[in-house]
């Protein structure tokens, strides 16, 4: 032993100071708030009061009916991501150029990319010229302007951002899996679709579940970027997730009780995948970027 | 090889190909009509959107960084992340030594809950947090924000750095202490120095992070001058007139330090989002 007894806490006492500054203190208050009610400049304890207002409010229940919408982009990530990693790994020419770019959206700004994606999808947009050009124009539809059609235009965007990131670790993976594996499996005759199968998905699993859980907390809580700039929740709230349910509540009406009840329900319901991911974590050890 | 084989070879290569050629021009789009658009006039744009633009006017820039408050919003972000990212590297970097190099009561379960805040969603907290930063007089003030930053940082940097602390050789480590070095030696002398690929992947990590946030610079950065540049173009979208080349512009120039920073520390980035995933 070459340190004191006490010394450790003196290496954490930054961390833990800041951590529970930024975590702890106002997840405790978030809780308090959230029971409370400010009625003529007085708070008062009001109990459940704040949540059973909010399922009475049809615009939360369509942010939350939004967010699981969202999880439909899982599994679609999950098989592109899964579908170009496998064609990467065979070696086909210019791989490496491939992952380059094929990254590049995971790390750019979702502002910027948001914005950029707004007036491809304008009415008058460069998408819609170009169906127009072609000759369909029976397609060139107002993507983020119409009810219907903005969320799942928002969920391409999703997707094209997002799916960078388990190209790179499927590849990765896939790249530490023994070559035998793959050569026994082609001497007994396999054919392409049998080798990915019983070989790669298997391989691949652990990594797989880790990119759903890591996208599936994305999609009910690491929106709101997406939203606020494409669409700001619109039109007719139809792409309003609860994220930007929050920030509204919570700053534009000033209503910040609602907006803790809104908080202590999505970090109860995301803790569930956060207790999953952390399982995972250990068995992967896959440091995740922040995003 | 049959011939039969052999056109089904080729078929199928092409198919593949045809989809990561496809995937790729998909990824890139965005960014190539973001440039292409950047160098045109707003005639020019309306009546050709995706071509190249027929000649190279540099207008929009000098637009772009007119307008918007372009360069106070550029040196707010850099404020913002070289703060942050600063002065969380020193503090994870002495958590993390704890964690690696001591023995304490109840580090495991500590070390796990750090690890759950990494996935927490900030929007959480925004709320009390808003509250408590109006009381201490810290909304709208750099030390402020880069506090809420340094914060949400620090899960994953203590993290990244524990792990890679263990990594270290004890040798290295008991050789130091038998040459007398004391344990803040070890620390700053050893561990530290010999962690520079760990220490470069974060930092690049970190400040994309930084960089790109909006929620937090967007509540605690309000008022006009301190505005950073991603709310800045934020804004952009719901401005009345719009002027889409200049818009264009503006969103390249806010691009281009990414870029720089993601083609210095590539080899990094991918090695830590990826790290132990290559057992």
């Amino acid at each position: 032993m070459h340190y004191k007894k006490y010394e450790p806490w003196l290496y954490l006492a930054p961390a833990l100071v800041a951590l529970v500054l930024v975590f702890g203190y106002p997840i405790v208050r978030l809780v308090i708030l959230s029971l409370q009610r400010t009625s003529g400049g007085v708070v008062i304890f009001a109990g459940l009061t704040n949540y059973r207002s909010l399922f009475k409010d049809d615009v939360f229940i369509m942010a939350i009916r939004n967010n699981l919408s969202l999880l439909i982009c899982v599994p679609i990530m999950v098989v592109v991501a899964l579908i170009l990693a496998v064609f990467l790994f065979e070696k086909m020419r210019g791989w490496q150029f491939y992952r380059t770019t094929l990254f590049l959206p995971y790390l750019l700004p979702i502002t910027v990319v948001g914005l950029i994606f707004s007036y491809i999808f304008q009415l008058s947009g460069v998408l819609n010229d170009f169906l127009k050009f072609i000759g369909l124009d029976i397609l060139a539809l107002d993507w983020l302007g119409s009810t219907k059609l903005a969320l799942p235009t928002l969920m391409f965007v999703i997707i094209w951002k997002e799916v960078g990131f388990g190209i790179v670790l499927f590849l990765a993976r896939l790249m530490s899996v023994e070559e035998e594996l793959f050569d026994a499996a082609k001497i007994d005759g396999a054919n392409w679709w049998q080798l990915q199968w019983y070989i790669t998905v298997p391989q691949l699993s652990t990594v797989i579940e880790f990119f759903s859980v890591v996208s599936v907390i994305t999609m009910l809580s690491w929106v709101f970027n997406y939203v606020y700039v494409m669409t700001g929740g619109g039109p007719g709230n139809s792409t309003m997730v609860t994220e930007l349910y929050v920030y509204l509540s919570g700053f534009r009406y000033n209503q910040m009780n609602i907006a803790s009840a809104v908080s202590v329900l999505l970090l109860f319901f995301t803790g569930i995948f956060i207790f999953l991911e952390l399982r995972l974590r250990e068995r992967v050890g896959v440091p995740e970027a922040a995003s | 090889m049959s011939v039969q084989d052999k056109i089904f070879r080729i078929i199928s290569a092409i198919t593949r190909q045809g989809i990561v050629i496809l995937a790729t021009v998909l990824s890139l789009f965005p960014v190539y009509f973001m440039t292409v658009s950047s160098f045109k006039t707003k005639a020019e744009y309306i009546a050709n959107k995706w071509g190249f633009p027929s000649s190279l006017s540099t207008k929009n820039f000098v637009t772009a960084l007119a307008g918007e408050k372009f360069f106070i919003r550029f040196a707010n972000s850099t404020i913002l992340t070289v703060g942050a990212v600063a002065i969380s590297l020193v503090i994870a970097c002495f958590a993390a030594y704890a964690f690696a190099r001591m023995d304490f009561a109840g580090k495991r379960t500590l070390f796990n809950l750090i690890l759950s805040l990494m996935v927490i969603p900030p929007v959480v907290m925004i709320v009390p947090l808003f509250i408590a930063m109006v009381r201490w007089g810290m909304v709208n003030t750099y030390h402020g924000t880069i506090l809420i930053y340094t914060g949400l940082l620090l899960p994953f940097s203590i993290y990244l750095m524990t792990n890679f602390f263990q990594t270290i050789p004890k040798e290295i480590i008991d050789a130091a202490y038998i040459d007398g070095c004391s344990n803040f030696g070890v620390f700053a002398q050893i561990l530290v120095p010999l962690s520079t690929p760990a220490i470069i992947t974060l930092v690049v990590v970190n400040a994309l992070w930084v960089w790109n946030e909006l929620l937090i610079a967007l509540i605690f950065m309000q008022r006009d001058e301190l505005k950073t540049l991603m709310v800045g173009i934020a804004a952009m979208r719901s401005r009345n007139y719009v002027d889409i080349p200049a818009t264009m512009a503006g969103l390249l120039i806010a691009t281009i330090p990414i870029v720089v920073v993601y083609m210095f520390g590539q080899r990094y980035f991918i090695r830590g989002l990826i790290g132990g995933a290559v057992k």
